[in-house]
């Protein structure tokens, strides 16, 4: 569907995506994942054909040329780039309009898009006095209005509330359902795990490019929570583990081997004045194995 | 076409939606032809005068009255000395000082040359030069007066003049000014809304962030050059009517030519000044630098194009510039049709050229334009 051979694109010298090899197959929901300038951006709007590629080859549904592929592709940017001045009904019919639909066609298509991403309420209000989330749905109802087979989201939930983000990938995941291929990047290691498979970018290039579970089951170290955010814990602690991390309210401890060090760490917290601390081993999250990717690239 | 129909939809609801924009592309023909057409008066009349009478009697004031009649003096104020002049024009007070010596009347009595003075406060050089020629006209006039009197007097017939030379200001009889610039401010305002309203377009849809999501839709880039220009051959035959309107009421300006050729040629020329920002549009990054190309358009514009000089004084250089205007063209166009009533055989090379220029700009633009951020 999308491949991807060594791509390199910079800005004024500097590398913002870094020789990325990547395929996306039919069917999938593919996770660019990343933190923040990680390249995410850039490697989306290299495959919709936004930018051009310093090096390397993309292949979007089978064409080099992306102008072939256009009326099979979806792109719905991480900035909102629908007119403000423009009414939620009226953005969504002229990019309906921009993509080749009748008239006729479009009225029928559009009521359909609206009540999928329940804006029908909305269709007469001006987009820019939408709230974030309804601007993200609008977003994506244009994106839908020519049916694409692929559709590119790019941080489509930044900023966006909890509520609005979890209805949102029940919108993607109903999309897939009736065959879309999705491209969708985020921040979010939570929104992550719903992918099929994911890229994660550092610093321009993909550091592991799996499904979640292979991800999760190749994490080679053993992990253990510690209920607490003293900063004093690391501290005692250093030489017995690999890692620390803080994860919200808690810690979580990257060992070699559980089953030794634990006892270890137990005698060190009590003689340090943590003995109440409950400690459990965990298995590792998406987040664990990041940070720890990200470590080891620097 | 249903791409380029949804863009024109779209402009059209956004101009419909920006009220102060429209608002003021519609009145700012009106407000600047009024100030210009008022204010860009290029015949001089009615300069305020001071007079220095040292004569006091009938011929002095008969020669005064000549002056006053002939509308380009105003006597506002009388001196009582040399210095009295020099201060109430140094003061600004007046344009031009008469001075009379107190042997006038004797001298014309004794057939003795009487010399009058007229200071005139050059600074101003449109103004002094019409008072000058005006000036001198009187005199000799006057001169003439006298002398056939005289001769009459003597029992000679009244003489025939050996030359007699008789100018005729064609096409605009009384050399009335508006008549010359009301079509020029015509072209001009044209040239600034149109050039700046497109230089706008699609810098402002790159800075939104709303071109992004315009080209990953399969619309061409000739289409969207299309649906920038359209909208706006509206705007702009709003504005010559509106122009046009205010120059036959206000200024009665004469329509001698086709009013239907005249529109036909505005909308070239209003294509040309809308191709012409549409370029702007494509190599500028920011609306702020639109701007300021669209700026350095206009000041050539209004210097070059025989809007405020006469092009054929101009160095050959400037003239050679000139040629790359399209307001150049189209001034010619306008006087053409509204002051001379020629018709369309006239015109060709002027209608040629501005096709021309919209070929060029637009091939350019399309050509330029890629379907890409950055
Ligand atoms: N148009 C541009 N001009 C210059 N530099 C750019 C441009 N676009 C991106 N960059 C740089 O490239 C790097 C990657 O940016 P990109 O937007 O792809 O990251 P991202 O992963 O999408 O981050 P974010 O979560 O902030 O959106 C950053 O360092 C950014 O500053
Ligand atoms: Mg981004």
């Amino acid at each position: 569907m999308i491949r991807l051979e060594h791509v390199t694109k910079s800005f004024h010298g500097r590398r913002a995506v870094d020789a990325v090899s990547l395929t996306m197959h039919p069917g999938e929901i593919f996770g660019i994942v990343g933190p923040d300038g990680a390249g995410k951006t850039t490697v989306m709007r290299l495959i919709a054909g936004l930018l051009r590629a310093d090096k390397g080859n993309i292949t979007v549904l089978g064409s080099q040329n992306i102008e072939n592929v256009k009326d099979s592709l979806g792109y719905v940017p991480q900035k909102f780039s629908l007119y403000g001045d423009l009414t939620v009904l009226e953005n969504i019919r002229v990019v309906g309009a921009l993509y080749g639909r009748s008239d006729a066609d479009l009225m029928h298509k559009a009521t359909e898009v609206l009540a999928f991403t329940k804006l029908l309420p909305f269709a007469h209000r001006l987009a820019d006095h939408l709230s974030g989330g309804m601007k993200q749905k609008l977003a994506l109802a244009a994106g839908l209005m020519h049916q694409p087979k692929l559709f590119l989201l790019d941080e489509p939930t930044t900023g966006v509330d909890p509520v609005s983000r979890r209805e949102f990938w029940q919108m993607l995941y109903q999309l897939n359902h009736t065959g879309t291929t999705i491209v969708v990047s985020t921040p979010y290691m939570d929104e992550a795990e719903l992918c099929s498979r994911i890229a994660f970018m550092h610093s321009g290039r993909v550091v592991a490019c799996a499904s979640p579970r292979e991800l999760t089951a190749s994490y080679p170290y053993k992990l253990v929570e510690v209920q607490t955010t003293d900063r004093r814990v690391k501290s005692c602690l250093t030489g017995l583990v690999r890692d620390v991390n803080v994860f919200g309210d808690k810690l979580h401890l990257s060992l070699e081997d559980a089953a030794s060090v634990l006892p270890a760490i137990r005698e060190r917290l009590m003689a340090a004045g943590f003995g109440n601390i409950p400690l459990r081993e965990v298995p590792p999250t998406l987040e664990d194995i990041f940070v720890a990717m990200a470590g080891e690239v620097g | 076409m249903r791409r380029l129909r949804a863009l024109l939809l779209k402009e059209f609801i956004q101009m419909k939606r920006d009220r102060l924009t429209f608002a003021m592309m519609v009145g700012l023909p009106i407000i600047q032809l009024l100030v210009f057409g008022f204010a860009i008066n290029t015949d001089v009349k009615h300069l305020s005068t001071v007079v220095f009478d040292q004569s006091l009697q009938q011929e002095s004031r008969d020669l005064l009255g000549a002056f006053t009649a002939s509308e380009y003096f105003d006597i506002k104020y009388t001196a009582r000395s040399y210095q009295e002049v020099a201060d109430i024009i140094e003061q600004g007070k007046a344009k031009v000082g008469i001075i009379i010596p107190p042997d006038f009347s004797d001298s014309i009595k004794h057939s003795r040359s009487a010399a009058v003075q007229v200071i005139v406060d050059a600074s101003d050089s449109m103004a002094a030069s019409s008072a000058i020629s005006t000036a001198q006209l009187i005199g000799q006039l006057k001169s003439e007066e006298i002398l056939v009197k005289k001769l009459q007097a003597a029992g000679a017939q009244k003489p025939a003049r050996p030359y007699d030379i008789r100018i005729r200001p064609w096409y605009n009889p009384d050399l009335v000014s508006a008549f010359y610039m009301v079509p020029g401010i015509l072209g001009i305002i044209l040239t600034m809304t149109m050039v700046m309203i497109t230089s706008m377009a699609i810098v402002r849809e790159r800075e939104r962030g709303t071109l992004e999501q315009l080209i990953v839709t399969p619309l061409k880039s000739y289409e969207l050059m299309l649906g920038k220009i359209i909208p706006y051959i509206f705007v702009g035959y709003i504005q010559a009517t509106l122009a046009l309107a205010v120059g036959i009421v206000v200024f009665d300006l004469p329509m001698q030519g086709s009013l239907a050729l005249l529109y036909g040629l505005t909308t070239l020329f209003i294509v040309a000044s809308l191709a012409l920002g549409i370029l702007i549009s494509t190599v500028t990054r920011t609306q702020m630098q639109a701007m300021q190309l669209s700026f350095f358009i206009f000041l050539p514009s209004i210097l070059l194009s025989g809007f405020m000089f006469p092009r054929e004084a101009m160095p050959d250089f400037f003239r050679m510039i000139g040629y790359l205007l399209p307001l150049t063209y189209y001034l010619e166009i306008m006087r053409g049709i509204v002051l001379k009533g020629v018709g369309v055989s006239f015109l060709w090379t002027q209608i040629l050229a501005l096709c021309v220029f919209i070929t060029v700009m637009l091939t350019v633009s399309i050509l330029k334009f890629q379907k890409r951020l950055v």
